[in-house]
Formats: C-alpha cells, structure tokens, sequence
C-alpha cells in the first residue's frame, strides 16, 4: 500500500500526535538535568519541578509592593489590549471587506490602497506609532490593528467576491436593494469567514501585542516576559510562554465553537 | 399544488393561445466579447403565457441570451423591450430567474428563503418582519411550503434539502414577486432523472395554474419539446472555417408546439407520481 493511503488507527493516531510533545518534555528534561548536575545554581534551564513550584507561586502570590498578583494582572493586561484591537480590526475588515466586496466603486477606490498597507511591515510602523499617539494604550492596540486589519479586510472582500453571483442576481430579481443584499445576503455568509480570519489574525495580533509591551508598559504578559529577561529569570519566563500559548489555544477553541454553533448553515454535517 | 393531482379533463385554452401583445420583444441583438461574436441578427417575440424552451450546442449564446433578458449582462447592441418598454440595465422582480446552482440562498431556513422577498419590499432598512406582519408572513410561507411539498423541510437548511427540492424551493421564491417571465437557466440540468420527471410535472402544473410566461434553457432535446409550447434552436447559420468566431450564433429554428402540447401534457400527467 502506498504511504499516502496509509491512515492511522486510533490509537496510533493518539500516540503519534503526542510523540512531539513528549519528546520535546524530555530533551528538556535531559538538558536541565544535565546542566544542573554541572552546576546546581543554574538558571538557564530549571528543573520541571522547580518550574511548577515557581508557577504556583506566580498564579497565588501577591507582589510585596504593589499588593497583587502580577501574574493575573498581566493577563488582564495583555488579554484587554489584545481584545480591543482585534475587535477593531475585525470590524473595520467586515465593514470594507463588503463594501469593497459588492461595490466596485468602493474597490476601485480602496483595492490597491489596503494591498500596499497590507504589505507595509508593521513592525516597521511601531516607532511612528509611538512617537505620533504617546506611549499609552492606543499606541499598543493601534500597533495590533495596523498589524491585522489589511489582511483580514482583503481576506473578507475575497470572501465577499465570491459569494456566487446567480445569489445577488436572484437577490436582485426579488427586489433587493444593495443595501439589502449587503445587510442580508453578503453579511450573514461572510460572517463565518470573519471568524475564520479572526483566528488567523490572532497569531500576528500576539506577536504585535507583545512587541509593543516590550517598549513601554506597566503590566502585561509580554513587558513581564522582557523585564524579567534582565535576571535570566527562566523560572518566570517559561511559564509566562506556556500560559500565552493556552491562552491562544483557548480563544481558538472557543471561536471554533461559536462558528460551529452560530452558523449551522455553512457545516452541512452539523444539521439541527 | 398538488404533484399528485389528477390530470384535469379540459385544459385552459388561454394560456395555450397567443396574447397580441407580447411580453418580451427582441430586436436585432448582437452581443461580442471582444472580437468574439456570440449572437447576431436575434429577433423574437415572446406572447403572454408562453412556455418557450431554448435549445442549442453548448457555447451557442443560448445562457448568454437569458442573461441579457435578465440584464445580468448587457447587448453590444439591439433592443429588449418587456411590455413595449426597454428593459432595466439591472435585474428587478419583474423578471424572475432560477439557475442550475446556487438559486437559494445557504444561510436561510427554506421558510425563511420564501419569505424573503416580501421581506425585501416590505422592510427597507432591516429587511425583516417583526410580530404580527411576520406571523402572517410565516402563515403565508408555510402554505406555499405545503403546495410545493416542502412542509417538512421548513426548518432546513438548503443544504439538507435533496437537488430536486432545492429546485423546488429556488422556483417558489422566484414566483414570489409574481414576475412578468420566470427565466430557468438550465434547472434540472445538475438533477437525476427520476427527479426530472417530477420536476417537469410540478413546472407544469405551476405553469399552467398561473399563466406565467416562462422562458427555460435547455440542453436536453426531449424536455425542450416536451416543456415547451414553443422551442427556440439556437445555431451559427454561417461559419467562417479561417475565423471560426467571426459570425454569432441566431434563431435558426422555431417550433411552435400548441397542437402537441396536449398530448404531451396529458402523457405526463398519466405518468407514475414521483417523489424525490
């Protein structure tokens, strides 16, 4: 048989799909051991264990200055700024996505515009941002809706276009208006594709997140991850990047479930 | 409606007769793509209550023809009066139209894609319905539903629903602004023919219940004749063997089908009632 038709059973599927992970646990667990049977006071890989007693102390313990915990309140931090300019971005995506999608004038006006700021690296603008909105919140959630709106808006006009054109024809033929075939014909179907592009958006949206809490911050995950970077601090690092990635596990999990839900129309084995 | 129904002794001879005047006129059409001639020299006139089928080799200009009656696509040049009067540059409810595919819309329930046209004049800004206007709507969509045997099916999603009654529910809607001409862009073409069978008996009989002048292409000879009261061939008549594209295809026949129309009608109501 050939390898392409070869599809694992489900046990082996279980294990193969754990594979990676294990043996990531235990390079690192063979690193750490070895380095600190080298020298018990290095900090540059700690022990598991030492990782989870430090995250215990991380999640419960409240700073001795500042009376709480750091930990949740970089969360908060972090999860806010990144709600806010995601939620921006995806508005401004459905919003000229279909504009741009249905109208021609509004895509002769915008196409080539949003493709030439879609190719403009954001990083590059992060410095522009600073100096131009302060060092505050609106230059961290403006950096995040720079980074992920022009992509999101060409994937949406994309999506739009596409909707076939027998649908706004017959939508026509009984008596739509554009306004109408936007509002109830384009809307409603682009709406899974939103949040398809919003888990999509969500990688480069941390990344520009926590770019821009390495500059200037008070709190958050990524300005914790950075000052702490000072005293090799691994202990507090490791589980910082362990907790940003269920983080973004859990938010696309969560998406993916309300796309299931919301649009039974789009998932043809989800009937109901 | 009803796809059981027992085939009616006498048929009303009004929708079978020609009108004076005609619904849709054409006059000298030509349509090019560039220098690529499609059509040429199409005249025709379509009488009130006609059932005109249009046959024709595929890449003849026969679907390029119904898009133009429906304005989806505009003529190089000639006229398309519907009424007397030059059509609209744009699609409107005074021509109802059903495609092989993608006729309802995915993200309706079927009730809903029946309702929507009346949503569409009735509400302008959130095009819905609210309390009692909708319940009436809901009541109203629900007996359509029963006619064309989807009652059961009004809270599916399209998806769900078997070719068949897609096509079903895609003609209902199209009726549903009470157009001047249905135009069906090949709609049982992507069905099997079991279903096509029972397809053409319900077309029928809506056809003969409203009156409706319907305009269908085809490109299967034995429904072209067996729908219409009037088929349409569409051909080149003169071929260039060096500029294959340099003359468009036109009318080159034109049955007209009254007198076998009974037959034809009566043969098929006696057939098996299908379902799919």
């Amino acid at each position: 048989m050939r390898w392409i038709n070869r599809k694992p059973g489900r046990p082996l599927l279980v294990f193969l799909a754990a594979l990676p992970f294990v043996l990531t646990l235990i390079a690192y667990m063979a690193g750490s051991a070895a380095r600190l049977a080298e020298n018990p006071r290095d900090k540059f890989m700690p022990a598991p264990t030492t990782l989870l007693e430090r995250a215990g102390e991380l999640i419960s313990e409240p700073d001795r200055r500042k009376g709480y915990v750091l930990f949740w309140a970089d969360t908060w931090a972090s999860l806010d700024r990144l709600a806010r300019g995601v939620a921006i971005a995806a508005a401004l995506a459905l919003a000229f996505g279909l504009l741009i999608g249905l109208f021609p004038t509004v895509k002769a006006l915008f196409s080539s515009y949003v493709s030439a700021i879609s190719l403009i690296p954001p990083l590059a603008l992060a410095p522009i941002l600073f100096i131009a909105l302060g060092l505050g919140e609106v230059s961290k959630i403006a950096l995040i809706v720079i980074g992920t709106a022009p992509v999101m808006i060409r994937d949406l006009a994309q999506r739009t276009i596409e909707i076939p054109q027998e649908q706004i024809v017959k939508a026509q033929t009984l008596g739509a208006s554009s306004w109408q075939i936007m509002t109830r014909i384009a809307l409603p179907q682009v709406m899974p594709r939103l949040i398809q592009a919003v888990r999509l958006g969500l990688g480069p949206a941390w990344l520009f997140l926590i770019a821009a809490e390495t500059v200037s911050a008070e709190a958050g995950l990524g300005y914790r991850i950075f000052l702490v970077r000072r005293y090799a601090a691994m202990d507090v690092i490791i589980p910082y990047v362990i907790w940003i990635t269920l983080l973004a596990l859990l938010i696309d999990y969560a998406l993916r479930q309300t796309s299931r839900l919301a649009y039974g129309w789009a998932e043809p084995e989800a009937q109901g | 409606m009803n796809a059981h129904a027992t085939p009616t002794a006498t048929l009303s001879t009004s929708v079978l007769t020609p009108a004076a005047q005609p619904v849709i006129t054409v006059r000298n059409l030509t349509k090019s793509y560039g220098g690529n001639r499609i059509l040429e020299r199409v005249n025709l006139d379509i009488e009130e209550g006609a059932f005109i089928s249009v046959v024709g080799a595929s890449g003849c200009g026969k679907s390029t023809f119904l898009r133009m009656l429906l304005a989806q696509e505009l003529p190089t040049s000639g006229q398309i009066m519907l009424d007397g009067a030059p059509i609209p540059h744009e699609p409107g409810p005074d021509r109802g139209v059903v495609f092989q595919r993608y006729s309802v819309f995915p993200h309706l329930t079927v009730r809903q894609n029946v309702m929507i046209a009346t949503e569409f004049g009735a509400s302008p800004i959130w095009s819905r319905l609210f309390g009692k206007a909708k319940r009436k709507l809901r009541e109203e969509a629900d007996a359509t539903l029963e006619r064309i045997g989807l009652a059961h099916m009004a809270n599916a999603w399209p998806s769900a629903l078997s070719g068949g009654m897609q096509q079903r529910l895609a003609i209902a809607q199209a009726l549903a602004k009470r157009p001047r001409v249905l135009l069906l862009d090949e709609p049982f073409g992507a069905l099997d023919p079991g279903t096509r069978v029972s397809m053409h008996q319900f077309l029928l009989e809506l056809w003969r219940e409203t009156g409706m002048t319907v305009f269908m292409v085809s490109h299967d000879l034995s429904e072209a004749f067996t729908l219409g009261t009037r088929v349409l061939v569409f051909d080149k008549p003169r071929w260039d063997p060096h500029d294959p594209t340099a003359y468009g295809a036109t009318i080159t026949y034109d049955f007209k089908l009254d007198d076998k129309k009974q037959e034809a009608i009566g043969e098929l109501s006696f057939g098996p009632p299908e379902h799919q």
